[in-house]
């Protein structure tokens, strides 16, 4: 059926001819006949990855095989959601190896986009967990591939955006866990020297990340909020938690119903929104126990929030430049922090090694924010681009809706090895979103 | 815990079905020709919901397998949910009398023929529930979709002729009147977002719907309303309209 669809930042919206399936031979009869077409999960990625003129959602695969819950180990089809799994998981004692910021993604998505999380210095992405998957190529075979079997496919598939075939099955490891609480600590940090340095410092815990205010200049450019945590214990839990460890209170949902309008969200209201963020934490340090969902999930609380930035929608962008790097970091956050064109969010992070293929992560800093769009906004990204590449940094793909072909050539340095293997199960690029095409991803 | 039996077990329709029973500690069959596919599902509500569940191979139109089939099921099921349907495509049904007979067989000569056998031993002993997933286009004949439409009538009076009938001996009949339904039946067509329901909707009214014993469900109260405006209007404009 033909569909409007856009991703998470409403920017772009194409019309789409969108099927579903629940055996494995529907899809792989649909792939045989078909081509323009991509694998689409939940559309969370931000931009145009999961668009195509054919999409696969693979929402309706959604079986959950088997959970070894003694060894912690979960067999899902793709089209399973995280929120579904941890519905399941976190009563048992288990939990996601590693997550991103919404748990409303599918497992294939999150494969296909390498996703990391506040862990990530840690416990690395989500590759790293995955026991084996089983990839549809366009040929129509369904190939097991894991880093050891078939490891030219896996590593081409994690953080491959879909080019490589339809992600149909992922068997991962999960983390053990004795409560479904998150002992979090939030550090004040005046400026950007002090959260860097307060990074360092924490580095042993477990999760970590920091809100940046972007429009603050001078003596306090940067400052920020850390935020570490641990899987809390037993013993950490109040009386009235430690009741029933593993079970999260009952809570409430919030929406938004519809687009706000762009005003609603402006210089003012920003600057409003982080000095209440600030000031609300009116301890230098501050210590609680709170369940996981706030912590690692605190935009899931209000479903449809991407509707704040209003109809014409919005890019969040993503980079990482290496630790040797600060001073690109230091760069782009003054451009940004000098066009003042707002972002409700700026996440700070401190990603550990990675060797991978196409993945997004590497030892460095990493910021996200979110622009919405206007005029002259992707002119203004052109030029961070530049100090990306300059910094010897690279961007996310899954949040990359306008990026230049040469900028992601440049500076994802397996570039043409990632093509060649693509090439090699998907060889007349039947696989193929509008991100691929633009930024000629297998070309 | 009681067990439920869904026949035509591998549509969207039916694994909301199956989850919200299997939510509610309920064992599950899953009957129907995709058997490698009610694998997985199988292993979903064990995973899930930590029940059992169980598959078995059923044609809806192999009608003589029918008594064999629900005499060697692993243990008789409490309930009994007959979701199998085939939309087909009427232009197609109108001069290929293999579709016609394949919209025919699936939705109203299969359902008679396996309802017929559940019914005739939940009578025998007395208890026992049928729900039946019947169709609005059953509720009057339309150019574009009339033979599937009354394949669905025929459906929807079985069940409650059935329904008179085993009044008497305590066992319920339901029968299911679902409006457009977001699943791959109709990925094809357009649906007006408002008179179309989620596959977990339907799921979850049809449970709440057996709780109270109701007779005839509408899972969106609008078609209710819509189909008794439909039916009002008299012969001589309704033919001339092209629905």
């Amino acid at each position: 059926m033909q569909k409007r669809l856009s991703n998470w930042g409403n920017y772009p919206a194409v019309v789409s001819d969108e099927i579903a399936f629940t055996q494995e031979d529907q899809l792989r009869e649909y792939i045989a006949g078909h081509s323009q077409m991509i694998a689409r999960g939940n559309g969370r990625c931000y931009g145009d990855a999961s668009l195509g003129k054919h999409s696969i959602s693979m929402l309706k695969y959604d079986k959950m095989l088997s959970l070894d819950t003694t060894n912690g180990i979960i067999d899902v089809q793709a089209g399973v959601t995280l929120d579904q799994i941890l519905d399941i998981i976190v009563p048992k004692g288990w939990f996601l190896p590693v997550t991103p910021g919404t748990k409303y993604i599918t497992v294939g998505g999150a494969v296909a986009s390498d996703v990391h999380g506040k862990n990530h210095h840690v416990d690395g992405a989500i590759s790293g967990h995955v026991i084996d998957m089983d990839v549809l190529t366009a040929s129509g075979e369904t190939i097991c591939c894991s880093a050891n079997n078939h490891s030219d496919l896996f590593w081409a598939t994690c953080g491959g955006m879909g080019l490589t075939g339809v992600i149909t099955r992922v068997k991962f490891d999960l983390k053990k866990i004795s409560t479904a609480y998150i002992k979090q600590t939030q550090l004040k940090a005046g400026n950007l020297e002090e959260v860097i340095r307060l990074f360092d410092e924490y580095k042993h815990y477990t999760y970590s990340m920091a809100w940046i205010d972007c429009l603050q200049k001078g003596d306090s450019f940067g400052r920020s909020i850390l935020i570490v945590g641990e899987h809390a214990t037993p013993e950490e839990l109040s009386e009235h938690q430690r009741k029933a460890p593993l079970t999260l209170p009952a809570k409430r949902k919030l929406t938004i119903p519809f687009n706000l309008p762009s005003f609603v969200l402006n210089t003012f209201t920003v600057k409003a929104f982080n000095w209440l963020y600030y000031n609300k934490n009116y301890r230098k340090v501050m210590h609680k126990v709170i369940p996981y969902e706030p912590f690692f999930y605190p935009l899931d609380a209000i479903l449809h929030w991407n509707r704040g930035y209003g109809k014409a929608g919005f890019v969040q962008y993503q980079f990482v430049v290496s630790l040797e790097q600060k001073d690109g970091l230091i760069a782009i956050l003054k451009r940004i922090s000098d066009k003042g064109w707002g972002s409700f969010l700026a996440v700070l992070k401190v990603f550990g090694k990675q060797d991978s293929l196409i993945s997004f992560p590497m030892e460095g800093y990493t910021l996200a924010l979110d622009f919405p769009i206007r005029k002259g906004l992707f002119e203004f990204l052109d030029e961070l681009d530049e100090i990306v590449l300059q910094y010897g940094g690279r961007l996310y793909l899954s949040k990359d809706a306008r990026m230049k072909p040469g900028i992601f050539r440049n500076s994802y340095a397996n570039a043409a090895r990632f093509a060649d293997i693509v090439k090699q199960y998907n060889p007349d690029g039947r696989f193929e979103s509008m991100q691929s095409e633009r930024l000629s991803l297998i070309k | 815990m009681p067990i439920v039996l869904l026949l035509g077990a591998g549509s969207d329709m039916a694994v909301a079905i199956a989850r919200k029973f299997a939510a509610q500690q309920y064992h599950i069959q899953l009957a129907g020709r995709h058997t490698a596919a009610l694998q997985a599902q199988q292993q979903d509500l064990q995973v899930r919901y930590g029940v059992t569940a169980s598959v078995h191979a059923f044609d809806a139109t192999d009608f003589n397998s029918h008594p064999g089939f629900f005499a060697g099921l692993p243990a008789q099921p409490d309930i009994t949910i007959c979701i199998f349907g085939y939309l087909g495509e009427q232009t197609k049904a109108q001069d290929n009398w293999p579709e016609a007979a394949a919209i025919i067989n699936t939705n109203y000569t299969g359902a008679v023929s396996i309802l017929n056998v559940v019914a005739n031993s939940y009578a025998a002993k007395q208890e026992g529930t049928i729900i039946g997933i019947s169709s609005v286009a059953g509720e009057r004949g339309r150019q574009s979709n009339y033979i599937y439409g009354s394949a669905k009538a025929g459906f929807t009076a079985y069940l409650s002729g059935l329904r008179n009938r085993l009044f008497r001996s305590g066992v319920h009949v339901m029968s299911v009147q679902p409006g457009f339904v977001d699943t791959r039946m109709t990925q094809h067509l357009t649906l007006p977002p408002l008179l179309t329901a989620q596959p977990e909707a339907v799921a979850e009214a049809i449970f709440k719907a057996m709780k109270k014993k109701k007779n005839v469900l509408y899972v969106k109260w609008h078609w209710k309303y819509i189909m008794l405006i439909i039916k009002l209007i008299p012969e001589g404009i309704f033919k001339k309209l092209s629905l």
